[in-house]
């Protein structure tokens, strides 16, 4: 009989520390599934980030690093520099990427650094139990912002790929979800074209995920993922944001 | 009769880093130590290498562990301000075991402190400026043929040993220029890096990281650290020992203060003061043993540091009480004249 459905080869076979709902694992599987579709394990190296895809190296089957907070792009460029035939990505979280490695993803952009980021975005920190995220919406409540996030002290929600989308290095920037079945079919038709574009050496590529966080949402995780539809979905627009291929 | 060649002390680091088989380098501007990433910027792209100007000293020491977790020979080097920020990843590398070569052409602080040549960066180097139980050897040359010499040393024990290894100079150091040899190709020890990050074919995929949450589990790693650091401390220590076997007054200093020693020592010899050198070239691991030596049988022992005493509490704990340790020290730039010293031996005869 013909196996029709089973573990990526670029998965391990054990079970995740992720809380029931969250977003990573579904990630992790489409990352997984275009890396073995592709036919790139063997090449591919990923890099880790702080914050709760942390351990993404005791579930994903290809060799990976681990970055300190934020640098996980500088991480990521010197392991691709000195092997530029390599499939090279980071893997990165909303604190991660957007409040501490701000200054990293811009500049790895800004070389056009031609690796890939899977940059999740859940509103929310959630390996340290739910403070603020540079992507946390205006009048969210969590437990940095306990009254709602007021853009007048906390300021605004960034929108990562719009506002790289202005570096001529970054050439292909898109934001989707895993919220339904036809937006993972989405999510994973572009995580696949950004690493297609690293092998065909373009540039810097990245996917934005929006992420339900049930954990740290204080929510079901049936009804963390209508928050995100109802929430994070009118804040964050879906779609290619920039495509230069 | 060999060529010398007339180079700064800067420039010798970076092409000694080359010759040493130096794959990627990755640097942020600042004083005093320019003319390493403006040398690298131009040769290391001739030479079909990598060479990067990162955005910050974070994002230029995070490449470097990169490109050494990706199995190659490394380097970055700052001054005290851009190593401060170096320090996260520093501690991240000595985690990870990661090799790689990191260049401190100090200066004075604390802060933005200036641009003189300084030893106050002793404490940071040597007692680890970072996070976390570890150690990183520190090197210290004294003239520009020891930035060749020990830029190699240094790349052989940061693989060796797998781990950060610091070249702590000061900004006259690499700023001054010496008729040198001229820097051929060295052997160079080669290992073999099977824990590196190149794509897991035919083999298990290789991990690189410094995280360890099971019970025990960080507690095993770091005993792991520390007999490996304590197998660094038996077999690698470098010390130049000058007149101590009949010497009454130990010196003890190291990199551009070295040098004044040297002529301090000439002048009291020859005011028949039996006095001795002792230069520390590894500062971690520390030469206790040729410390201990001489505090047996010397009057006492003079630290003398650019800086207001850091080097010299590990002089008085070599000491085990054996002699009274003395220090004297200039800060923010100072340098410390012969005369100077010489009436301080003299004051304490």
């Amino acid at each position: 009989m013909e196996k029709k459905f089973g573990l990526p080869k670029t998965m391990k076979d054990v079970v995740t520390h992720y809380c029931p709902g969250c977003g990573h694992g579904v990630i992790h599987r489409i990352v997984a599934e275009v890396i073995d579709e592709l036919n790139i394990r063997e090449i591919t190296i990923g890099i880790a980030p702080v914050g709760c895809a942390v351990l993404a190296y005791d579930y994903l089957n290809i060799d990976m690093a681990e970055a300190p907070h934020g640098r996980t792009p500088a991480v990521a460029t010197g392991i691709k520099r000195v092997q530029p035939n390599k499939i090279v990505f980071t893997y990165q979280g909303d604190g991660d990427l957007a409040a501490i490695g701000t200054g990293e993803i811009v500049h790895t952009a800004a070389r056009g650094e031609n690796i890939t980021t899977i940059f999740v975005n859940n509103a929310v920190y959630g390996m340290t139990g739910g403070q603020m995220a540079p992507t946390t919406l205006i009048k969210q409540k969590t437990q940095t912002t306990p009254f709602g996030r007021d853009p007048k002290s906390a300021g605004f929600p960034l929108r990562v790929p719009e506002m790289l989308k202005s570096i001529e290095g970054a050439v292909y920037l898109a934001r989707e979800t895993v919220i339904s079945p036809k937006n993972i079919i989405r999510l994973k038709k572009y995580i696949k074209k950004a690493f297609v574009l690293q092998m065909e050496k373009a540039g810097f590529s990245l996917v934005e995920v929006l992420s339900p966080c049930p954990t740290n949402l204080r929510l079901s995780s049936i009804k963390s993922y209508d928050w995100v539809r109802e929430n994070m979905l009118l804040y964050y627009p879906l779609g290619e944001i920039k495509d230069d291929s | 009769m060999k060529n010398k060649i007339l180079i700064s002390g800067n420039e010798a680091l970076a092409e000694a880093s080359i010759q040493a088989g130096c794959k990627a380098y990755f640097g942020y501007p600042i004083t005093p130590q320019n003319e390493i990433t403006a040398y690298m910027s131009r040769q290391m792209p001739e030479k079909n290498r990598v060479f990067i100007q990162a955005e910050s000293e974070l994002a230029a020491i995070n490449m470097v562990l990169g490109a050494s977790a990706a199995g190659v020979r490394t380097m970055t080097t700052s001054s005290s301000p851009g190593i401060s920020l170096m320090q996260e990843a520093i501690s991240y590398m000595a985690g990870d075991e990661l090799p790689c070569v990191i260049a401190n052409i100090a200066r004075g602080g604390p802060g933005l402190g200036n641009i003189a040549g300084s030893q106050s960066d002793y404490f940071q180097s040597v007692k680890g400026g970072g996070h976390g139980d570890y150690n990183l050897i520190v090197i210290a040359p004294s003239t520009v043929q020891e930035m060749i010499d020990l830029t190699f040393t240094a790349f052989d024990v940061a693989d060796k040993y797998r781990t950060p290894v610091i070249i702590l100079a000061d900004g006259y150091l690499g700023q001054m220029m010496e008729p040198t040899t001229i820097i051929e190709k060295k052997e160079t020890l080669h290992v073999t890096k099977d824990w590196a990050l190149t794509g897991a074919k035919n083999r298990t995929p290789n991990a690189i990281h410094s995280m360890y949450l099971g019970d025990g589990a960080l507690e095993a790693h770091n005993e792991k650290l520390q007999r490996k650091f304590q197998k660094i401390k038996k077999e690698f220590c470098l010390v130049e020992e000058i007149s101590t076997n009949d010497a009454e007054i130990i010196l003890v200093a190291y990199g551009t203060v070295a040098r004044i020693c040297k002529s301090v020592l000439r002048k009291l010899r020859a005011k028949n003061i039996k006095a001795g050198l002792i230069r520390p070239i590894t500062l971690w691991p520390f030469p206790e043993q040729a410390i201990k030596k001489a505090a047996s049988k010397a009057k006492f022992l003079l630290t003398i540091e650019m800086s207001t005493g850091q080097m010299v509490e590990d002089v008085r704990l070599a000491t085990e009480g054996k002699a009274p340790v003395y220090f004297y020290g200039r800060t923010g730039g100072g340098v410390p004249k012969e005369e100077e010293i010489i009436s301080i031996i003299e004051s304490k005869l």
